[in-house]
């Protein structure tokens, strides 16, 4: 029996995968059941629509770490399981299994995802407690989480890219959820758009290792990557890539991320900062296999993320929108993990790291953000705020976790994480890596810089608020889960990283790496860490004396031609207008006018030929049953006649 | 002058000794001949106002009764797969046999729902059918509220006889079958409450042409006779497999013919092209519950008996008959597409939707492998839930409340926005027909398909495939019509669905969702063991025992 689907037998143990293993598909069921009954229940479910899915993400949630329970108390070399949920389809030598797999990295994102999305999940509540379309909300908020742990869970590459255009559709219907915004309706277009020319890639890839490896489950895919060839995992790679930077707003691809911030704030915070976007980051991860079989793609994944991490970073000073001077961050830490997935199984670990702690940071300073614009009536231009941290004081006090996490503060998450991604790019050695290895650097200070000037214009200052702004505390419901992913921002890297913690838990997963002895003075003192200290403060110091110290005019300075260039986004989108926008919109005209010319014509052509064989063949149904009766007979007497074929 | 050189013919036709019966085997054919004899007593017994009720009642228990009793012989069924036959091996009881009467059995309780379904004393039947149409004695028993309850025991005659034909082991049994399934609907198709000309009609030509097809049938039963010297589908195999040894010398052609006969007969009943043309005019003309009855478990039935037939009795003569089927699946499959097309009435419409799909099965039929006849079983009881949904649609779909049927597709535009749940329904089960992936239909032809294609009917699939681009035109098209374009102006009345036409429509979702999406559990229990009736196993000399093996009867 072929099976394109199926891992191999080995894996598949349902009588010693355990209860909880045995049962991972409730995990997608959970919130895949809440968005069915809420946006298909319609009206009767507006009073408590919300709860239920609060509930289904928890849900969620409690499963997850009942499997991480379970995987620690297996065997580290058993940590990688494949469970069988059913049988799709058996048809002769076909069939389609559906398996989740369940290891140490799809456990992590699994948590990451159900964790913060549940936090999300609650802040939300309050958030969105005006919203005529909450329900709606929060029907794609539980649709997102489902299709996001198809993506992570699958063991195969067909299953994730099911949950890969799940995601896509949600972050698309999420994008534009105020969909009467004009602005709202056009960024979810692009994102979508985008999105899709990152998706052929991906799919490209796809057909093309069904085509190499004859199948396109992980297990004997990756087990064969090596004899491909490096002419066909390079291509695969490629294009693998390309799906990545559609997704993860990487360079080239990278223009819908920051259009994307027309969405709902939470939104905003789950999917296009701490979970979605990085999805590319965890498809290199998880090809590694095919990556480490062609050195050329990988070292194309380490440029597009080292080119990511700078621009993002500059793109992010420049933005006086603070959820879009936040969406340039977020490009440029996905940039720090994309360059270190690149580097091959010493990165990865690193890649992952930061990827976790990035999603409590950035989502507590997206958060942050939300509540901010909640209490000055959704103002957004950093400009009319100032001085708010004595109005706001639990939003300062997150956000300022949030932010020194961010920077690098020493022993905060960020720097754990971050000095890891730093150190692996010098440690890949040569001349890339010390480019890799600077850029990494210049991207931290260049961090330190945009995020204080975040700071300064939005908690300190004088106050420029609009004449009918009454900034306030925003309710319990959105202040907890900010406290609670501050608390991560503030411990989780060092839970992590200290003593290779999570290197050695994602090693079932992605292969051994290199660890010299864990030592937290050599980490101190290292001249990596010194430099990125000293580029931290340069940039803050920087900071504090544009906009802390110097008034912050209300509106925009015209700014040096480096300032004009990052406020549009370097262009970004001139480039896509020039070069794709107008070619294929006279692409598009040219393809019109063959497709009514000549396609048309041939469909109406083949059309008007069906239609006018089968008004003829009415014809032939007359109504009179003795017509009918003499078609049967010629009708038999063909059949007499087939079979006496036989007998010449 | 030379007495005949072989035995069989010989073979003593009365016995002194009585047979020996195994009544356990045939419980749910006599519990449902039971409640059908009952049933006309009621008739002549219990008072008038309380007929339906009892009536009804009497049939549903028979049925699911029967049900019962079908999935108890499962047990009864020996290990291994093999069969047992019953009644000096007229009726075979082995897994198709089971799941044919299952299925039937199931489509039958959905269809009796609708047929039971009152709206304002109003069933689909006439008040009366011997008045004259229009008379002023028909006025006189509609205001009366006068009903023919007498449906219900024929319903229940006309469902024996479909679970005979796929059981039967012999040709007169089957024979037998097909009159006891075919007369009983010849009656009930000509009794619409409206239109009801129209109705009578579609009933006598449905009688006229099956009687026509019926002497094709029993004359090819003749010929067979003469060349095995029986009517015994596993003696008729044997001698076919000894290549006519022990047969009248020179009996070639009769068998050829007698194949060829019988399967006129057969490819009647299914409703194949060039033997197709009732199936429109009577799907219409019927009372639509009676339609439902017929589009599912009629043609369950029919394709039952024709996949015994071909596989077990004409098993050793696949080379001979496989290119008839070819031309005949080809036909089906292209011409009733084609004229589907330009359809304006939904019952005509899906009376030529059946007819197609009766061509994809046919494509299972070519393959003649345990592969084909899994797939064909999968797909008739896929197909039979999505379409008696689907007639539950359309007797909602009134001209005006009380009024008729309204049949005209051009007046449905814009049903998704008056009634989205109805609407949305019909589109699924459409869906399905049109087999798009995670309906029932996709599965459904994927197993057909890929059992043509690994029997090397490849270009029989590409027809196929084709063809169903074309029916999926005209399915999408009514989609569009509901959803995408302007209420006509004689908006149809929609009523609201009753319990068990509700119920009905429900099942046909679940069903036709559950066989799409977890289709694993059934397709599993329907193919036997890997390498059993394989192609590669047909193409050893003597070889061809497997496909009368899938039924094991022997």
């Amino acid at each position: 029996m072929l099976s394109y689907l199926a891992a191999e037998p080995h894996a598949v143990t349902a009588a010693a995968d355990g209860v909880v293993h045995s049962t991972a598909w409730l995990m997608i069921a959970y919130p895949l059941a809440g968005a069915a009954v809420l946006l298909l229940g319609g009206r009767r479910t507006n009073a408590w629509g919300h709860w239920l899915a609060v509930a289904m993400s928890l849900a969620a949630f409690v499963w997850a770490a009942l499997s991480l329970v379970q995987l620690l108390g297996l065997d580290p070399a058993e940590r990688s399981r494949s469970v069988h949920v059913y049988e799709w389809l058996t048809a002769g030598s076909l069939t389609i299994d559906i398996n989740l797999l369940i290891d140490p990295l799809s456990i992590t994102f699994a948590l990451l995802i159900t964790g913060v999305g549940s936090l999300i999940h609650i802040y939300s509540v309050g958030y969105m407690a005006e919203d005529p379309g909450r329900r709606r909300f929060f029907g794609y908020l539980n649709l997102f989480v489902a299709a996001m742990l198809v993506l992570v869970l699958a063991d195969n590459f067909v299953l994730l890219f099911l949950g890969w255009e799940g995601v896509g559709l949600a972050s698309y219907l999420l994008i534009g959820f105020w969909q009467h915004k004009p602005s709202a309706a056009v960024a979810a277009k692009k994102a979508f758009l985008i999105n899709r020319v990152g998706d052929m890639g991906l799919l490209i890839a796809i057909m093309l290792m069904f085509g190499t490896f004859g199948t396109l489950a992980y297990a004997p895919v990756f087990a064969s990557a090596d004899a491909a060839g490096s002419a066909v995992t390079t291509v695969i790679g490629l294009l693998l890539l390309l799906g990545a930077c559609g997704k993860s707003a990487q360079l080239p691809l990278q223009a819908w991320l920051l259009d994307a911030m027309e969405g709902p704030t939470p939104v905003s915070a789950l999917i296009h900062a701490a979970t979605m976007v990085t999805a590319g980051v965890y498809l290199i991860v998880r090809s590694g296999p095919i990556f480490e079989a062609a050195p050329t793609a990988q070292l194309v994944v380490t440029i597009v993320g080292a080119a990511t991490l700078l621009a993002g970073a500059v793109i992010g000073c420049a933005k006086d929108d603070i959820k879009k001077a936040l969406a340039g961050s977020t490009m440029s830490q996905i940039g720090y993990m994309t360059l270190a997935a690149g580097l091959g199984p010493i990165g990865y670990a690193a890649a992952i790291a930061h990827l976790v702690t990035h999603g409590f940071f950035k989502a507590g300073l997206f958060l942050g953000a939300g509540s901010v614009m909640h209490g000055m009536n959704d103002e957004v231009d950093m400009r009319r705020y100032g001085g708010l941290r004595t109005a706001m004081p639990v939003t300062f006090a997150t956000f300022g976790i949030g932010y020194l996490a961010i920077i690098g503060f020493p022993f905060l998450s960020g720097w754990w994480t971050k000095e890891g991604i730093i150190e692996a790019a010098f440690a890949s050695g040569g001349v890339t890596g010390q480019v890799l290895g600077w850029a990494a650097l210049l991207g931290a200070g260049l961090t330190a810089f945009y995020m204080s000037r975040v700071m300064f214009m939005t908690f300190f200052g004088e106050r420029r608020w609009a004449a009918d702004a009454h900034p306030h505390e925003s309710p319990r419901s959105m202040t907890l889960p900010m406290v609670v992913l501050a608390v991560g921002s503030v411990a989780l890297g060092a839970v992590l990283v200290y003593g290779y913690r999570f290197a050695l838990f994602l090693e079932p997963a992605v292969g051994a790496a290199e660890h010299h002895e864990f030592s937290l003075a050599t980490l101190l003192t290292s001249w990596t860490s010194l430099t990125a200290l000293a580029f931290m403060v340069a940039g803050v110091a920087f900071a504090w004396v544009r906009y802390a110290r110097a008034p912050v005019p209300r509106t925009a300075p015209r700014g040096s031609f480096v300032t004009v260039a990052a406020r549009n986004e370097l262009y970004g989108n001139t480039l896509n207008e020039e070069l794709f926008m107008r070619p294929g919109q006279a692409l598009t005209a040219a393809a019109v006018s063959f497709d009514e010319k000549v396609v048309d014509g041939v469909v109406d052509g083949v059309a008007r030929g069906v239609r006018d064989s089968s008004e003829g063949l009415r014809r032939m149904q007359t109504g009179f049953a003795r017509s009918y009766a003499l078609s049967m007979l010629f009708g038999a007497a063909v059949v007499v006649a087939l079979l006496g074929v036989n007998l010449v | 002058m030379n007495p005949l050189p072989h035995t069989a013919l010989a073979a003593p036709v009365i016995t002194t000794q009585p047979p020996q019966i195994d009544y356990a085997l045939l419980a749910p054919l006599l519990v449902v001949f039971a409640a059908g004899v009952i049933g006309v007593l009621v008739e002549a017994f219990v008072p008038r106002p309380r007929r339906r009720a009892v009536q009804f009642t009497l049939a549903a228990l028979a049925l699911v009764a029967a049900f019962v009793l079908t999935v108890v012989r499962v047990a009864l069924l020996p290990a291994g797969g093999a069969g047992l036959t019953v009644a000096s091996a007229s009726i075979a009881v082995d897994r198709p046999t089971l799941f044919f009467q299952g299925t039937i059995l199931v489509m039958a309780i959905a269809s009796l729902l609708l047929i039971a379904e009152h709206r304002h004393g109003e069933s689909a039947f006439a008040a009366q059918a011997a008045t004259v149409p229009g008379s002023e004695e028909e006025r006189a028993h509609v205001l009366a509220g006068s009903q023919h309850t007498e449906v219900y025991p024929l319903v229940l005659f006309a469902v024996l006889g479909m679970l005979m034909f796929p059981a039967s082991n012999d040709f007169l049994t089957m024979f037998i079958a097909l009159e006891v399934m075919s007369l009983p609907l010849y009656l009930l198709c000509g009794l619409a409450r409206r239109r009801r000309l129209f109705s009578q009609e579609a009933a006598v030509k449905y009688f006229l042409l099956g009687a026509f097809s019926s002497a094709f049938f029993l004359f090819g039963i003749a010929m067979v006779y003469g060349y095995a010297g029986s009517v015994n589908f596993a003696v008729i195999h044997d001698t076919v497999a000894a290549g006519g040894a022990g047969a009248l010398p020179g009996g070639g052609p009769l068998l050829l013919l007698g194949i060829a006969l019988v399967g006129v007969g057969l490819l009647f009943k299914v409703g194949a092209v060039p033997f197709h043309s009732w199936k429109p005019d009577v799907y219409q003309g019927a009372p639509t519950p009676i339609t439902a009855l017929m589009a599912s478990g009629t043609l369950v039935a029919a394709f039952g008996a024709l996949l015994r037939v071909f596989y077990v009795a004409f098993g050793g003569s696949v080379a001979e008959w496989r290119p008839m089927m070819w031309v005949v699946a080809v036909l089906t499959m292209v011409l009733a597409a084609v004229v589907a097309v330009t359809q304006r009435d939904i019952k005509r419409l899906l009376a030529y939707s059946s007819v197609v799909h009766a061509g994809f099965v046919l494509t299972a039929v070519v393959a003649a492998s345990a592969e084909g006849l899994a797939g064909a079983m999968f797909y008739l009881a896929a197909y039979g839930f999505t379409t008696v949904g689907a007639f539950a649609v359309v007797t909602l779909v009134r001209v005006h409340e009380g009024g008729a049927e309204s049949g005209d597709i051009a007046s449905w535009a814009g049903l998704g926005r008056t009634s989205p749940v109805l609407a949305g329904s019909l589109a699924l089960f459409l869906l399905a027909f049109a087999g798009i992936p995670l309906t029932s239909g996709f599965i459904g032809k994927f197993a057909v398909f890929e059992a043509a294609v690994s029997a090397g009917a490849t270009p029989l699939v590409v027809v196929g495939v084709l063809s169903s681009a074309v029916t999926a035109f005209f399915y999408v098209r009514i989609i569009v019509l509901m959803f995408f374009a302007e209420p006509a102006e004689a908006r149809p009345r929609v009523l609201r669905p009753g319990r068990l036409t509700g119920a009905v429509i429900g099942v046909g979702v679940v069903a036709t969702l559950v066989l799409g999406v977890f289709p694993g559990p059934v397709l599993d229990r329907l193919s036997p063991a890997p390498g059993a009736g394989t192609a590669e196993a047909q193409s050893v000399p003597g070889g061809f025992a497997t496909t009368a093996d899938l039924f094991a009867n022997r």
